[in-house]
């Protein structure tokens, strides 16, 4: 796929969004403005920009605890989504869902989910949906590597691959589930074989470059949308925080992640789009103020804005 | 005597079975390298290893499938289930395997399995992270639950629960692992089943357990410059109830509030309630009451999640409206 200069704009606003949007609940969570934690998607944001960027406005996507970034790269409102994680009444669910919550129907987005693995269903499903409506449309489900685990992996994607459903299924696979690296929880190390025992077609991709997951994914896309079926693609990537704010991350080391932030995803395709003249290093100075600037407003509008009434504890149980 | 967190007293409890019996193993998710989400097996793992302390891959229904094999052949297995909101993803091990198999098999078999997880609201995460699902496992024969308030209860039932040759379900509260208690030094066992009256007083029996005993030991604090006598009975294990020592207490208040976190629809102190009903009616001068969580999943918004759980001031106006006061 040939990279112009709109969606460069495009790709790079987005991850950056996602990078300020972390680093700046990081702070409300050390100055306890924001309570309860979050699961941070610095350092994997070419992932879920770069697969989302290929979905049509329509398509839908499945998240995960760790769901910020997907939210942002399908169309979220930043003012919506910080409120949302500070419990305010005009986040995009109302302060109800949270941090672990965070979706937007209107918008495709399926919704962030607490529970590991919980989203492997909702994903499934949507995909038996589109097939029955004939609506043509793609249900991209992401998940990390730990997921792979539970129950319910095996049990969707042998459904999927039975019933040839439109979804394709990104493992991101940032290493460690928790604290439990792959190596210590997973029987196979390659995790592109998992879909064998199901006949799906899998693929690998490097998880932090952008362009690359942008391929990877449209290939599967187009391929779920001609009515060929499921695949599963493994997304290598890295996260950069530890898992909770009080994570000494004991089970990974320093050089480790200096590894892994040298390969830092918008700085590769930042000096890339240079590099090739497509973007200039002026344009990506303005990108990123325009960035600091949106964040600093999302920040702002979710501070001032108040706390959801009383009632509304009881309300939205029931259609 | 001294004092230690709730959370180093389940971590003695642990340490002080897996020296006493070498069958005693944990596995669970984070327990090892980590800790545990909340700190409980910290430096278990560093002591004993991968044979005594095992990471397990994020797979509930297998984590306790696993563990009531090894129960039934040798081993006295200690679980780790991080949330109880997971136990959904666990409950046909749980309820159709651990619970019912030694009743099945004729009662030729012992499960000396102990799954501990922790509970509760209290840290704005949410609906998938904040449940009390204690009514669910109480409706389930077979098992027996247990939910300790305090660091010496918390020590000495977790010894209990693991030296105890049925499954036991041992339910601690994210928002207590940091409180403070005196915890004796040495040896001590608390019996699993057994109530205790921490707070005696004259007016209303007031039953709870978990967090809750804590608001209501501050409730107690508030009523008793009101003239307000509550006598406060932590039940520390739900199943089996200690209807001996609920219903003396009852006998001699004649009136009774259950205070508990959950939802209030079939949530424990409808069962409660029902069996003091049944047992002790005419000794009743009101009907019991329930102070108790809505019947909503828990939101996230700081200001709603306290609303949906019981506060220091319900508890109060409950016993004020039950005296006429
Ligand atoms: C069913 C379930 N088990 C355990 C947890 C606790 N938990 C939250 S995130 C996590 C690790 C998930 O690892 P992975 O799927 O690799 O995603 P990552 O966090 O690495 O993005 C665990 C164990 C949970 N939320 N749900
Ligand atoms: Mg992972």
């Amino acid at each position: 796929m040939k990279t112009d200069r709109d969606t460069a704009t495009r790709l790079l606003t987005q991850m950056m969004q996602i990078r300020q949007f972390e680093d700046k609940i990081m702070e409300l969570l050390a100055k306890n403005i924001a309570e309860g934690g979050s699961h941070l998607y610095a350092g994997m944001e070419a992932v879920a920009v770069g697969a989302i960027s290929v979905l049509r406005n329509d398509d839908y996507i499945t998240s995960t605890h760790r769901g910020h970034g997907h939210a942002i790269a399908k169309d979220g409102d930043l003012n919506a989504l910080m409120a949302e994680i500070l419990g305010k009444k005009t986040g995009v669910c109302k302060g109800k869902g949270g941090s672990l919550h965070l979706a937007d129907v209107s918008k495709g987005n399926l919704g962030a989910n607490g529970i590991v693995a919980g989203s492997l269903g909702i994903a499934t499903g949507a995909g038996l949906s589109v097939k029955n409506r004939k609506s043509g449309q793609v249900i991209v489900c992401f998940f990390g590597d730990g997921a792979t685990n539970n129950g319910i992996f095996f049990e969707c994607l042998n459904m999927a691959s039975l019933w040839k459903l439109p979804v394709v299924y990104v493992c991101e696979n940032n290493l460690y589930g928790m604290s439990v690296s792959v190596e210590r929880a997973c029987a196979v190390q390659d995790l592109t074989k998992k879909a064998v025992a199901f006949d799906m077609k899998s693929d690998c991709v490097d998880g932090q470059d952008v362009l690359a997951v942008r391929d990877t994914v449209a290939k599967w896309v187009d391929y779920a949308r001609n009515g060929e079926g499921p695949s599963f693609i493994v997304a290598n990537t890295y996260r950069y925080y530890g898992h909770s704010r009080s994570d000494p991350r004991a089970y990974r080391t320093r050089e480790e992640e200096k590894f892994w932030r040298e390969r830092d995803p918008i700085k590769i395709f930042s000096n890339r789009m240079v590099e090739q003249a497509i973007l200039s290093a002026e344009d990506v100075k303005e990108v990123e103020e325009s960035v600091t600037k949106s964040i600093e407003e999302a920040v702002d509008f979710a501070m001032k804005s108040p706390f959801p009434e009383p009632e509304e504890l009881y309300t939205d149980l029931y259609a | 005597m001294r004092e230690i967190t709730y959370r180093q007293a389940l971590n003695e409890a642990l340490k002080e079975e897996m020296e006493r019996d070498s069958s005693v193993f944990l596995l669970g998710e984070d327990i090892a390298i980590y800790g545990g989400a909340y700190g409980v097996t910290v430096d278990l793992w560093k002591k004993y290893g991968d044979a005594r302390v095992l990471d397990t891959p994020i797979s509930e229904n297998a984590i306790v499938g696993v563990g009531l094999g090894a129960a039934l052949t040798g081993m006295r297995p200690v679980a780790e289930i991080m949330y109880i909101d997971f136990i959904g993803l666990c409950m046909e091990q749980l309820n159709n395997q651990v619970a019912k198999i030694r009743y099945m098999f004729g009662g030729k078999c012992k499960v000396p399995f102990t799954l501990r997880t922790e509970g509760g609201a209290g840290r704005t995460l949410g609906a998938h992270h904040s449940q009390s699902l204690e009514s669910w496992l109480m409706h389930i024969p077979g098992i027996k639950v247990v939910m300790p308030s305090t660091p010496s209860d918390a020590k000495g039932l977790l010894k209990s629960s693991i030296r105890e040759d049925n499954p036991v379900v041992f339910i601690e509260h994210k928002m207590l692992y940091n409180i403070k208690g005196e915890v004796p030094e040495g040896e001590y066992t608390v019996p699993i089943g057994v109530a205790d009256i921490k707070r005696t007083g004259k007016d209303v029996t007031v039953l709870t357990y978990s967090r809750m005993y804590h608001f209501c030991m501050e409730a107690a604090g508030i009523l008793e410059k009101e003239g307000i006598d509550i006598e406060v009975v932590d039940l520390r294990t739900l199943l089996p109830l200690d209807m001996e020592t609920i219903l003396k207490s009852v006998r001699k208040t004649n009136r009774v509030i259950i205070v508990e976190e959950d939802c209030k629809t079939g949530g424990t102190g409808a069962e409660i309630g029902m069996k003091i009903t049944e047992e002790a009616f005419d000794w009743l001068d009101a009907p019991v009451v329930r102070v108790a969580g809505a019947d909503v999943p828990m939101p996230k918004s700081p200001v709603l999640e306290k609303l949906a759980i019981p506060d220091t001031k319900r508890i109060c106006d409950a016993a004020r409206k039950i005296l006429n006061k």
